[in-house]
């Protein structure tokens, strides 16, 4: 077991660390402390040092342009790409591209890929992901209620979806409905390209949450009508659809809560040494430093795990398990380091002043997004008593 | 919660303004014949919420306009819902 990085590794997190930090961070300093956008200048003028660097569109594989790094690789530059006050849900504001977003759109037909996937990659069109309705996002085999019935060579959708982040400014969406019945659960489901000026098609409201600057959004289809040339992959299995790619991604999106827990814990470890209350500095209070001890086993063990789920799936073996355990350890462990922090830096660590209660806030949905911590437990549970499970060393 | 704003228009002047709270929130200018003219916030950068929010913006379009906010934490989701019903990205049932 060989856990030192590669020199291609520690050169990329060396350059992605100093981009966050002399690129992204000082430009925090003026935008709104919960802001999800850059003003486009400088989106543009990053995107272009981006592109410089190859290392553009990261997440889309190396035949649609996207570098050719691994999913170790990957996890190690989404915990470096998180580490500034947006990180969380807009690494590095997306000057890195967006294609990890709308892995479905991978497996299009040549046609669709023209009109969809390549503006996206070029960053000229932007797509939603629509899943997610009112009676429920974890069990999309139930909870999918958004009826598509084929009328000749359309298909007429009727239903809602709640939670879906960008449609109020994409060009298009990828949107699970019903085809099949509701005893078909998973097998019942088709995924179509819906584009945002589909008559029937509209978004509502606003869904207000914790998080302000990246924010989700209500849909409705009122007979929507969808061409049927806007099926994505095969009618009935619109669930299958970059299923693997999906599971890889989850991993990246464990490691990206890591990021602004490490950032947290190294201000922690700045400042405690600076503070001084009854006579002592923070760093001499034992208390104090049995917290970034706790810091240190959190982040530690989730890391651990993030890249072993990562190392499983770059060696193609099973990985499912792994990545449903990195996701609990890493979304839990970040937001016991975060709340830890705040505590030490006592009443500054709440203010917008620094970036720790945007982490706080918006790391408490990493427990429920991308399937709830419960979620991962079941399916977990289910590899073990299925006897798919097999132990860490195998 | 109704999704458009539907606060009472309040006369933008120095004296309604020093009334407002200092917390964030988002907030709508009309001009005199009450066509809405902008949506706008009090962000978590405002020296004083919403209320130098709004004395900056009676010292830049001067007098004869009116107002109203809403007091929120959420006012970056809600400044660009506002913004989305004024398009027509967001279109309220």
């Amino acid at each position: 077991m060989d856990l030192s990085l590669t020199y291609e590794q520690k050169s990329l997190i060396e350059t992605v660390r100093a981009f966050v930090r002399e690129r992204i961070v000082p430009l925090e300093d003026d935008l709104d402390p919960d802001a999800s956008e850059l003003p486009e200048a400088d989106h543009e003028r990053l995107v272009a040092e981006t592109k410089q660097m190859g290392l553009f569109n990261l997440g889309a594989p190396p035949e649609l342009g996207g570098p050719d790094i691994d999913t170790v690789t990957n996890s190690l530059l989404a915990i470096e790409m998180s580490q500034h006050r947006a990180g969380l849900y807009t690494p590095c504001y997306g000057v890195f591209g967006s294609a990890a977003g709308l892995a479905q759109l991978f497996g299009a037909t040549e046609e669709q890929k023209e009109k969809y996937l390549y503006p996206t990659l070029r960053g000229e069109k932007s797509g939603f992901f629509a899943l997610t309705e009112p009676s429920g996002g974890s069990d999309p085999g139930r909870a999918v209620r958004t009826r598509a019935v084929q009328d000749g060579d359309v298909w007429v959708l009727n239903g809602s979806k709640v939670f879906i982040s960008g449609a109020d400014t994409a060009d298009y969406g990828l949107v699970f409905a019903r085809t099949g019945s509701l005893e078909d659960g998973r097998k019942g489901l088709t995924c179509f390209i819906v584009d945002a000026d589909t008559p029937g098609f509209a978004v509502r409201r606003v869904i207000h949450t914790l998080r302000s600057g990246h924010y989700a959004t209500e849909l409705h289809f009122d007979d929507a009508r969808v061409p049927a040339e806007n099926v994505l992959g095969e009618v009935n299995k619109g669930f299958g659809v970059a299923n693997e790619l999906l599971t890889r991604q989850r991993v990246v999106y464990s490691a990206g809560c890591l990021g602004p827990a490490y950032r947290a814990h190294e201000m922690a470890v700045e400042y405690a040494p600076q503070r001084e209350v009854f006579q002592k500095t923070l760093a001499e209070h034992e208390g104090i430093q049995w917290m970034l001890v706790d810091n240190e086993m959190d982040l530690r063990t989730a890391t651990l795990a993030v890249l072993h789920a990562a190392d499983l799936a770059d060696r193609g073996q099973p990985f499912r398990t792994e990545a449903a355990v990195a996701k609990i350890l890493a979304s839990e462990a970040a937001g016991r380091v975060v709340d830890r922090c705040i505590q030490i830096h006592g009443g500054y660590g709440v203010t917008k002043d620094l970036p720790l209660e945007r982490w706080y806030r918006e790391l408490r949905i990493r427990r429920i997004g991308e399937g709830t911590t419960e979620t991962q437990r079941m399916v977990i549970s289910r590899d073990i008593l299925a006897g798919r499970h097999r132990p860490v060393l195998r | 919660m109704s999704v458009r704003m539907t606060k009472p228009w309040i006369e933008l002047t120095e004296e309604n303004v020093a009334r407002l709270p200092g917390q964030t929130g988002v907030y709508q200018v009309a001009g005199a014949s009450g066509e809405a003219l902008e949506n706008g916030y009090a962000g978590g950068r405002s020296r004083f919420g919403l209320r130098s929010e709004l004395a900056d913006r009676l010292a830049a379009l001067g007098p004869g306009h009116r107002f109203r906010y809403e007091v929120t934490t959420q006012y970056l989701s809600r400044f660009h819902e506002l913004e989305h019903i004024a398009s027509g990205r967001i279109r309220p049932a």
